[in-house]
Order: structure tokens, then sequence, then C-alpha cells
């Protein structure tokens, strides 16, 4: 019985540290994308790329590859319209589009098309693409949403969205494959628009504190307003002395109205004066 | 399995093949010479069913989670079946060595390996049978396409188990009875049939979990165009035959070791203890060997996940899967800690042990740097103040070791000590004695140092200083340095041993805690078991079968870390009551009560003197 009592002892120790580290690690829950309807009627440009960024970083699962890994093209990392031009040129290319538009539709129902030097399939001679099919099972985005994430690619690097807003008659069926993002609401305050970008995760501004970023409480003191805009809009291009260069780029996701409730307001912001 | 026998009946049709629907469709189309083939075939994939797409409506509610219910008990079913399927296989090697060398404790070994065996069969048929229920209950759509798919394969499973359970009986109950002479030939042909069949058995069933994760010979609605074999024989399926099977061996070898090492503990006597000390060496042996190719055939099956679908693989490698193998580096360190532990204790068993007992020292660093990299995370949550001390997010120390080619550095560096662990057990009751000894250690010096070498710059190298599709590329080199070592270890002390002189080894001398290594052993092994199962099973995400049939069940999230912890655990001292009750049914069988005298009858004058 003792023997029993000792193996069985040591044996549940063992099995607790193993379940120790289970809870040690951080938890993420993955979800399944959750079916939701898009109000095609209320969407604006803005909202559209939007819905195309949450899509190409959600249910689309494209970055899962596409990121500074180098397990696909960075698409976030070159001007996308520039190099769509320059693969539609190569000699290697045998699809059919004309434009970037085109060719981005294309690519993404069928990655074989053509496929980026070095990015192809072991063993294919970059005949074949390890991407799948957008369009088809596991991703299956529907054609409102590979166009959504079209008009975000060509919006991130200042070009011409060329992709039309869906309508009501144009995306019935698209109306029904349903998306899993949600589309935030416009920020109509300042205090609105620091908690939709999450500001105050780095800076001191309103009633939080933080030390990671400059502290926005009296940045009037030390910016013009020009200089706050430009700070937002190009926030590696100057970096406060003393600070990490880890402000992310939210031009993207901000509206100009959004960015304008933030510039006015931050520009009155002088309490380290007072 | 009655209920599956059933189901396969009722799914069986007259071509065997293909569903009902599709193959009577191909018959009559088969009798109309008239019509085109082009025709025939159009009409057919016309006829095929696709995949059925349930609602959550769908699913039965109970009031508890039906992927718990299911998770555990197939779980369970897969603990035992790994069990029985793999102890056959290792006792059939070691009742022929016995044979070959007529020496009757392999034998007697042998049988009492499969005494376990046979109590494991009998629950690891329960729970199939709980499995099956629960499927067909809690699942009934999902159960009725996968009946639709795989059809009369059920009846060839069903027909294979009872296969199984007759060779299984007769091979054990029939062990004493064909000992000696020719008959020893019939029962260890008894032996290869009941593993031919054993082995045959995991194979089918691999192919149902292969095909949920890379479904073939279906078409995208899911909808059956191709023979059985086509459908079994998906991208993941050899990869998955290989890797169970290993894999099964280990645990195997490990859980017996645990039962040599809970009767060691319980011995009474010198020469029980003995055998039993022989016994867990043995056991963990046959764990250790066959754990160190494991990885390999993990690589594999991985690569051949990537290859299938680079998604699934990023997804396990790389996404929110990821952290689990934090916990998976956690259970294999404590598995090759125990492994080289108990090698190191058994070592005092001879006194030639202490010509090489100053490399444990040197094993025991390589083994602790190798645990502490292969733990490192690539990125921990920081707070804000620590981002801003950090200057980003990625620690400029651990970052780097936190990424695949340092783990890889630190587990081939640990797979290679522990085959010198094992190089070095091996050694230490022989005296060689060939004359070209020298030049055999140089040589084996030599294949350690380059290997090591190897593996340190393939890691660095690739993994730091090229472009990232080469990192894959590093492990190839990292895998064969390894595996030349083990071989080339194995075949140069093979040779070396021809005529060494064997010094005394004082079997039962062995320290009480090496014997709780070889309890660490199969916990380690358990938990691991379950919990490359639930990765395995996870990649799929929200799909019952993936691209094809999705899970619109409560349950089709991806669940967190302390929720797979707590249901793995849980599941393992599961695992673990049961085998300590095996233990104790296996003890009960040797156990005989002594008869009573009768209480009329006098004591003999002569006793009483």
């Amino acid at each position: 019985m003792t023997v029993l009592l000792k193996t069985l002892g040591f044996s549940v120790a063992l099995i607790l540290v193993f379940t120790a580290v289970s809870y040690v690690l951080p938890q993420m829950k993955g979800e399944a994308p959750v079916d939701r309807e898009v109000d095609v009627g209320a969407l604006t440009m803005d909202s559209f790329i939007a819905l195309g960024k949450d899509l190409y970083q959600g249910k689309g699962t494209c970055t899962l590859c596409h990121n500074q890994l180098g397990r696909a093209p960075d698409l976030l990392a070159f001007n996308v319209e520039k190099e769509s031009l320059q693969r539609m040129a190569d000699s290697r290319y045998q699809g059919k589009a004309k434009d970037t538009e085109g060719y981005l539709r294309e690519s993404m129902l069928d990655p074989n098309i053509y496929v980026v030097s070095g990015f192809g399939k072991k063993g294919s001679n970059d005949t074949e693409s390890p991407m799948p099919a957008i369009d088809k099972p596991p991703v299956q985005l529907s054609a409102m949403e590979i166009d959504a994430i079209i008009a975000y690619l060509q919006h991130k690097d200042g070009n011409t969205v060329t992709v039309a807003l869906p309508t009501e008659t144009s995306s019935v069926a698209a109306a029904q494959e349903k998306t899993v993002a949600e589309i935030p609401p416009l920020a109509q305050s300042p205090e609105e628009a620091i908690a939709k970008f999450g500001c105050a995760a780095c800076h001191s501004i309103l009633e939080t504190e933080s030390t990671v970023g400059p502290n926005l409480n009296d940045v009037a003191t030390r910016l013009s307003i020009d200089q706050i805009r430009d700070s937002i809009i190009a926030p590696t291009a100057v970096i406060a002395e003393g600070y990490p260069p880890i402000m992310p780029d939210l031009s993207e996701r901000m509206t100009i109205k959004e960015l304008e409730i933030i510039v006015q307001f931050l520009a009155k912001q002088t309490k380290g004066q007072s | 399995m009655l209920l599956v026998l059933m189901m396969a009946i009722v799914g069986l049709n007259g071509d065997g093949f293909l569903p009902a629907a599709a193959a009577a469709e191909v018959d009559a189309k088969a009798h109309d010479a008239a019509v085109d083939k082009d025709e025939i075939r159009e009409e057919t994939r016309a006829a095929l069913i696709p995949a059925p797409k349930p609602k959550r409506s769908n699913y039965p509610n109970i009031g508890v989670s039906s992927r718990t219910i299911v998770w555990v008990v197939a779980q369970m079913h897969l603990f035992f079946g790994a069990l029985v399927l793999a102890v056959p296989i290792f006792v059939l090697v070691i009742e022929f060595i016995g044979f070959k060398t007529n020496d009757d404790r392999y034998d007697d070994m042998a049988h009492e390996f499969m005494k376990i065996s046979l109590t494991a069969y009998a629950i690891t048929a329960l729970f199939g049978g709980a499995l099956a229920l629960c499927l067909f209950l809690l699942y009934p759509d999902f159960m009725n396409y996968m009946m639709r798919v795989f059809g009369s394969q059920m009846l060839v499973y069903a027909v294979l188990f009872f296969l199984e359970s007759m060779l299984l009986y007769i091979y054990y109950y029939g062990w004493d009875a064909l000992r000696y002479g020719n008959s020893k030939w019939v029962h260890l042909t008894l032996g290869l049939l009941l593993n031919a069949v054993g082995t045959t058995l995991l194979v089918v069933a691999n192919s149902w979990t292969t095909f949920m994760m890379a479904p073939s010979g279906v078409d995208s609605a899911g909808a059956v165009i191709g023979n059985i074999w086509e459908v079994m024989k998906g991208p993941l399926w050899n990869p998955l035959n290989l890797h169970r099977f290993i894999a099964n061996i280990a645990f195997g070898g490990a859980v017996v070791g645990a039962y040599a090492a809970f009767k060691f503990l319980s011995a009474k006597t010198a020469a029980a203890k003995a055998h039993y000390d022989w016994m867990g060496y043995t056991s963990n042996f046959i764990a250790i060997l066959a754990f160190l190719p494991l990885p390999f055939a993990g690589y594999w099956l991985m690569a051949e996940v990537y290859a299938y679908s680079q998604q699934m693989g990023i997804l396990a490698m790389g996404g929110i899967l990821a952290w689990l193998f934090v916990i998976q580096a956690v259970l294999i360190c404590t598995i090759l800690f125990a492994g080289n532990y108990y090698l190191w204790s058994g070592m005092a068993r001879t006194e030639g042990s202490s010509r090489y007992q100053w490399l444990i020292k040197y094993i025991a660093v390589i083994l602790v740097l190798g645990f502490l990299v292969w733990v490192t995370p690539h990125n921990v949550i920081y707070t804000s103040n620590e981002i801003a001390k950090l200057g980003g997010v990625n620690h400029p120390v651990l970052s780097p070791l936190g990424i695949m080619p340092a783990k890889n550095i630190a587990v081939f560096l640990m797979l290679i000590v522990t085959f010198l662990s094992f190089q070095i057990y091996r050694r230490a009751d022989k005296v060689i004695t060939v004359s070209w000894q020298d030049w055999g250690n140089a040589l084996m010096v030599a294949i350690y140092i380059v290997a090591i070498g190897n593996v340190i710059f393939a890691g660095i190298y690739y993994g730091y200083f090229t472009n990232t599709v080469y990192k894959v590329g590093s492990s190839v080199i990292q895998v064969t340095s390894t595996l030349v070592v083990i071989v080339a270890g194995v075949v140069i002390d093979s040779l070396m041993f021809k005529g060494a002189k064997t010094l005394p080894s004082s079997w039962g001398k062995v320290s009480d805690r090496s014997q709780y290594a070889l309890f660490a052993l199969p916990i380690a092994f358990t938990w691991l078991m379950a919990l490359m199962g639930y990765i395995r099973s996870s990649v799929r995400t929200h799909w019952h079968v993936y691209t094809v049939m999705k899970d619109n069940s409560p349950d089709n999230y991806i669940p967190t870390l302390a929720t797979v912890g707590n249901t793995v655990t849980g599941v393992t001292l599961l695992f673990l009551i049961f085998l300590l009750f095996i233990f104790w049914i296996a003890n009960l069988s040797g156990i005989k009560q002594i008869p009573p005298a009768p209480a009329n009858k006098s004591v003999p004058a002569e006793s009483a003197a």
C-alpha cells in the first residue's frame, strides 16, 4: 500500500507540474469565424477599406504568411501598385489582368498564375504557389470580401482605390456570405477617438498615465499643430528622444475627420505649463 | 464495436467501395453500352452526395460539452490502443531473443508483458465502443458522412478486430503449450500474425484521422469521387502511420517500465528485485530507443502538413497553437531527464562504469542548457515599462533563442547526448578486446564531434544568416547528423562488442529513486500523447473534415491553454487510475491463497513437535 501511495503521489505531483505550465502561458482562445451581416447600404469607402483590413488580418488569414518572416511577400512592406505592374510585365506572367485590381483579384483566386520567385512550393520551380485559392475553403472569402481586401491593399500605399463599393443589388450573395469583421463606428469626440485608437496604451493622456511614449498632456507646448498631425500620419519620421520607434502607423485606420478631432484636441494640451 | 459492425453492414453495398447511391448509379450506367463514358461520369458525379452542412441546432445538446466527452473517451481509447498494439511488437522480439539464446528469463519477461497487454485489451475495446456510441450520439451528421465515405472499410475494421482478439488470446494462453522446439515457431508465427493484424488496424484507423485533416478521394463539396484506397491514402496517412507506430512502441515500453518499477519497489526478495530491475532496464531500453527516432517522424509529419497546407502548418507551429510547444518542450525534456537519470543510476550496477562516469556531468549540462533554450518563448507579454526599457517587444537575448533554429540546435544536441548516455551505459559492463578498439573509439569520437559541429553550424548559419526558406533545409543536416551518430554508434559498438569480456552486473542493486524515473516516463509520455493529439486535431480549427465539412457545433473554437491543460490532466489521471488497476490485476493473478486447514482435523503429532 505504501508503494502504491508513493508512486501515485509522485505521478500526480508530476502531472500537476505539467498542468501548472499550461496555466502560466498566455491564455488565448481561437474563435471560429463568426458570421455577421454587412449593411452594404451603410458602407462608405473608408469603412469598406477598414473591412478589407480586418479581413486581411482576420478571416482572410493573410498575415499568417504575408509578414516579415519571409514565408510569402510582405504586402505591407512595398507598394502593391508598382509591384503588380512589374509582375504583369514579367515574361513568366501568364495571367490576363490589365491593372492592379485585376492582378490582385487574379492572384487571390488562382495563386498559381504567377508565383513570385523564391516563394513557390518546394520542388515546383516557382510554378506552384503554397497559397490557397482565397474563395475556396478553408478561407472561403466572398467576392465582396475579396474586393474589400483589394481596396485596402490599394489604399494602404496611398494609391487610387479602383474597386467599386458594393451595392445592394451587386451583393445579395455577398451579404449572405457574411463576414467576421465588424466595422468600427466613427469616433465623434476626442475621448472616443483616443479610446478607439488606443493612444492611452503608450501615452499619458486624459486620465491615464503611461511612460512608453511621450506625455501628450503637454504636447502643445512642444509641437505645433502641423507637427502633431505629422507625428500621427508618419510616426517614424521623427522619433522623440529617449523613446522607442514603436508607434503604429494610424493613418490607414483613421478617417480625416477622426484625425482632425485628435489633432485639434492635442493642440490644446498644455497641462505641463500650468 | 458491435455498433460499428452494424453501421458498417448498413453502409455496405454491392460495389464495396462507392457509396450506395453512387454505386447503384454506376451499375445502372455500366450496363448501358450506348451511353458515352464521359456522360456516365458526369451523371455519376451528379448523383454523388456532398458533405452535410449541419447548423448549430442539428447538434444534440446534452448539457455537457460534447467535444470534451468525445475528447476524453477518444484519448482513453487511444492510450490503451497504443499500449495493446505496441506491447506485442516488442514482446515478439524479446520472445525471439529468448528462443535464440535459450534464456528463459526473456521468455518469462515477454509472457509477463503480455499479461499487462491482455487486461488493457479489454479496456481498449470498452473505450472503443463508448467512443463510437458518443460520436454517433453527439455528432450524428459527421458520423453519417464518415460512414458514407468509409462505408465497407468499417466492416473490414470490425473483422480485423475480431481476428486480433482471437490471435491475442491464442498467443497469450498458448504460451506455455507452445514453448519449446518446433512448437515455439508456431507460437512466434502467431505473434507475427497478431502484430500484422494489429498494425493493419492501426493504419486503417489512422486513415479516418488523416482524412479529417487532409481529405482525399472526395471533391471540394465532400462527395466521394474515388475508391476507398484513394480516400485512405491522403498526404498525411503514411507520416502519421510511422509516427504513431514508433510512438506507440516508446509509450508501451514506458508503461511496462512503470509496471516493472512498481513491482521492484514492492519486491521483498533479492531475486524478485533483480528480476524486476532487469525488466525495468529492458523497458527503458525499448522506450528510449523508440523515442530517439520519434522527432524525425514528427518532422516528416509536420513537413507533410506544411506541404498540404502552409496555413495549417503555420497555425500549428507559429499561430495560436504554438504556445503548446512550450509545454511539449517541458514534457520531452522530462522524458529525456528521466531516461538519462535512469541510465546513469543503472550504471552503478557494475564497477566498469567508473570509466565513463566523468562524462555524466557534461551530458547533464547540455541537457539543462538545451531545456532552457527549448522552453524560451520568442516573445513574452511585457508591461509598458519593460517595453520602454527594452526598446521594443523583442528581448535582445531571449528572442533569438526563442526561434526554431535555436530550439533545433537544443533538441538535436539533447538527442545526441542522450544516445551518448545510452552508449556509455551499454559499454559500462564490457571490456572491449578487439584489436582495432583504439581506431573504433577514435572514429566514434570523431563522429560525435562532426555531428555536434554540424548541428550547431547548420542551426546558426541557416537559421540566422540566410533567407527563411533555407531554415527548413538546415534541419535536414541536423537530422542526418543525429541519425548518423545513432546508427554509427549501434553498428560500431556491435562490432566492438564481439568477443568482449562482460563484467558482473548486480541486478537489483539500484536506487529506489531510479524507479521513480521509470514512473516519470509514462506520465510524461501520456501527457505528451494527449497534448500532441490535441494539437494535431486542432489544426483543423472549425472543420470536422478540413475544407469539406464545417464544424458548427458550440465547441468549434480553440480553447485556452489552461482548458487544454485541465482536460489533458484529467485524462492522464484517469489513465493512471486504470493503469494502477491493471497492475493490481496483473499482480492478483499471481497470488495463490493457501488452502485453509480443515477445522475438525487434528494437527499431526510430528508437526506439532
